[in-house]
Parts: structure tokens; sequence; C-alpha cells
């Protein structure tokens, strides 16, 4: 058995470790609450674009945008939206794990896709394993601006109307609630599934006529695409965060407990050794 | 007397929801005065200001770019930015200002940044505009 006061060091470091996983709980439960309210604020402009996006698209007449039409995939672009630290539990390895699975299912070769890393950790990977690399972003604040990500959206969709890829996914975790979160796959590009809003498809005038509307409005739905994901994702980065450290929290409580309970019998078998030296002692004596 | 219900959204959160006798805007293709009972609508808008009339009030709204849906009794303003005159950071945009103005004196006009650069311009400048109204 361990002595005693290697008992007490080892209950006194992982005290400590607790209080930082404990600390880190905390910070993640308030960085969620706001990264929950940002996602909500951008719901009605989501809903907003979408509906008009889809009743111009609904519409009789035959509208055609080159973000519309699916061309033979070539290439393919993969947005993977991860974290810039580590420490979030499962967050990261899924959506990497998606990403490789995502690879090895559909590309014999290297020249087949390229990949826009959004995360230290996304990066990181992509660097290790070789994967083409066309734009990478990392240091993303905790609660981003649409104006930080109008670049890179503004960049993934540049690449597919330039016909530098023909298809654009979305690798990212939704957020379901603060202890579930699922990977999700998405193709943003070329729009080829867009839902109806509420059926309440109000023939609309258009001005100057619907294809100039769509030149602005295409490249701008993918964007508010982009953006959303990210959202989603930054919620639940922070969600997964909380969950993996309070579970860390939660551990080295159990740790401490049962250190505390060896600790506590090697002194008693301490104690009880030195009364039975005196005992045994006197009655030497006798 | 009727009034239209006019709400901006971005992507960062509605900035405003109100109703208001008249709205006009600036589109692409020129300007624009709805009233209340307009025919649904959609166009896109430059970066300018939105004017909404109340009462013999006019509000502005800073927009940078973005769309304009009417309804009959409803304005919906999507906009990838949108301030009130009280909102914008003057020093912010005075800044942007200057950069732009430098880049577009090393950029040659056929780059992409140079387009960046200008668009970045008439948004600071609409941003100026308006706040010093």
């Amino acid at each position: 058995m361990a002595s005693l006061r290697e008992i007490k060091t080892r209950i006194g470091s992982t005290k400590k470790t607790k209080q930082i996983t404990q600390a880190m709980e905390m910070v993640s439960t308030s960085k969620l609450r706001k990264a929950e309210e940002n996602a909500k604020n951008f719901v009605p402009y989501m809903e907003k674009i979408q509906e008009v996006v889809s009743s111009i698209t609904s519409g009789n007449i035959e509208v055609s945008h080159p973000m519309l039409t699916s061309r033979p995939i070539k290439k393919t672009g993969y947005i993977v939206i991860a974290s810039d630290r580590g420490l979030a539990g499962p967050y990261n390895t899924n959506v990497l794990r998606k990403l490789t699975e995502a690879i090895e299912e559909r590309h014999q070769s290297k020249d087949e896709y390229t990949i826009v890393p959004i995360g230290k950790v996304a990066r990181d990977f992509c660097r290790k394993l070789d994967h083409p690399i066309a734009h990478e972003v990392t240091g993303l604040p905790d609660q981003p601006t649409f104006a930080e990500i109008k670049e890179i959206a503004n960049y993934a969709v540049g690449l597919f109307a330039d016909e530098e890829i023909d298809e654009l996914n979305l690798i990212y975790n939704h957020f379901i609630s603060a202890i579930s979160q699922e990977v999700k796959e998405t193709k943003v590009l070329p729009l080829t599934d867009i839902e109806a809003g509420e059926s309440q498809t109000s023939m609309y005038e258009y001005e100057p006529d619907q294809e100039q509307i769509l030149e602005v409005l295409l490249p701008q739905y993918a964007e508010s695409l982009v953006y959303g994901a990210l959202l989603d994702g930054k919620a639940s980065e922070h969600a997964s965060r909380m969950t993996a450290m309070r579970n860390a929290t939660d551990n080295a409580e159990d740790i401490i407990d049962e250190l505390t309970l060896s600790y506590n019998r090697a002194r008693q078998a301490a104690i009880t050794q030195e009364i039975s030296e005196i005992v045994s002692g006197a009655a030497a004596q006798d | 007397m009727k009034t239209l219900t006019v709400s901006v959204v971005t992507p960062d959160g509605p900035v405003l929801e109100d109703s208001y006798d008249m709205v006009s805007v600036r589109a692409e293709s020129g300007e624009l005065g709805i009233l209340p009972g307009h025919i649904p609508l959609v166009a896109p808008l430059t970066i300018s200001a939105v004017r909404l009339k109340k009462e013999g009030n006019t509000d502005l709204v800073a927009v940078s770019g973005g769309f304009l849906e009417v309804r009959p009794d409803k304005v919906t303003i999507l906009a990838q930015a949108a301030e009130r005159p009280s909102e914008i950071d003057v020093d912010r945009a005075e800044s942007a200002k200057q950069r732009a103005e430098q880049r577009l004196n090393v950029t040659k006009s056929d780059e992409i940044d140079f387009n960046r650069a200008k668009l970045a311009l008439n948004r600071a400048i609409n941003r100026i505009d308006i706040a010093n109204q």
C-alpha cells in the first residue's frame, strides 16, 4: 500500500484538477447559453431567406442558375467544423471520423476532394493525413458574428461558382440538447433540395427580375447555411465540453473519495501497528 | 390609417420591428417607396439608408446590401448587416473608410481586391452619412 504521504499528495493534486474541470464546466455553461441565443437570433433570418428562395425556385417559371444545377461531380469540397481546443469529449473525434468515412467511401485519389478545415484540431488532422487543404480557418471567437464568417462562406461559395469544386458539403455537430449532439453531413451546393417553407408560397413581383435576384440571393443563402452550421457547431462544442468537464469533475470526486478511504485505512493501520508495538513492548518488560 | 409592420433581420439577430406608414429604400433598380397594401415584391437592395416614416418622423437604418420582401401588410428587410444611427460606430467606420481608400490607391481596378475595397468604402461612407444625419 502506498505511504500516507503519497496518498495525501495524490488527493491534493486530484482536488486541484477537479477545481480546474469545475471552472471549465462553468465557463462552458455560460458560453453555451450565449451560443444558444446566437443560434436563436439567427432563426428568423434563415427562415425568411429560405421562404424567399423556395418561393422563387418553386414558382411556375423555369429559373436557372449555376448554383441550382448539379454538375457531374469531379471534385468535392468539404467544410469541416471542429474546435480550436481539445477537452471537448467526443466533439472533434466524431466530426473527423465522419470526414474519414466520407472520404474513404467516395474518393479514390486526393485530387477528388478538397477540405476547408475550421478550427485547429481539424487543420492539424488534415495536415497529418496529408489531405488537400483549400483554405484553413483557426482562432474563431466563441461567439462568431456574421461578418467574421462571411469571408469563409464567401470563399467556399466562390470555389463552387468558379467550378473549382462541383459539390460542397458541410460536416459539423448538430446541437440537439445540452447532453446530446449528432454529427451531420449536409450538402450546401448545388442547392437541389430547398425545403419549401410554410407552404405560404405567395407569388411575388420581382424587381428587376428573378434571375438577377437569384444572382444576389443564392450566394447569400449558401453563406447563411454555412453560418447556421457554424453557430450550431459552436453550441455543440460548448455543450460537449460542458458534459465532458462535468464527467471529469464527477470522476475526480470519485477518485478523491476512494483515496480518502484508503488514506484513512492506511492511517488506522499505522495507529494499530503502533499500539500493538507498545503493548507487545510492555508485555515483554513484565 | 393603415400601417406596415417593418422588420429588419440580420444573421446576428433582429435589428428592428415596428409599424410605420411608409418605407422607402434604394433598390438595385432604383428608389422604391412602399405604402400599406403593396403587392408582394422581392427586390435586392444597395448599400444605402432605409427610410421609415411614421407620423411625420423618419427613422433611418443603414443596410449593407440584402433584400426587401414586401407583403401587403408586412415588409421584411433581410440584410447581412444593418444598424440604426445610434448603433453605428463612427470611429470604426472612419478607419474602415481610410483603409479602403488606401487599398484603392494601391490596387489596380481589375483586381478582385479593388471591388472589395470599393464595397467596403461604400459601406463605410453609408454608415458615416447616416450617423451624421
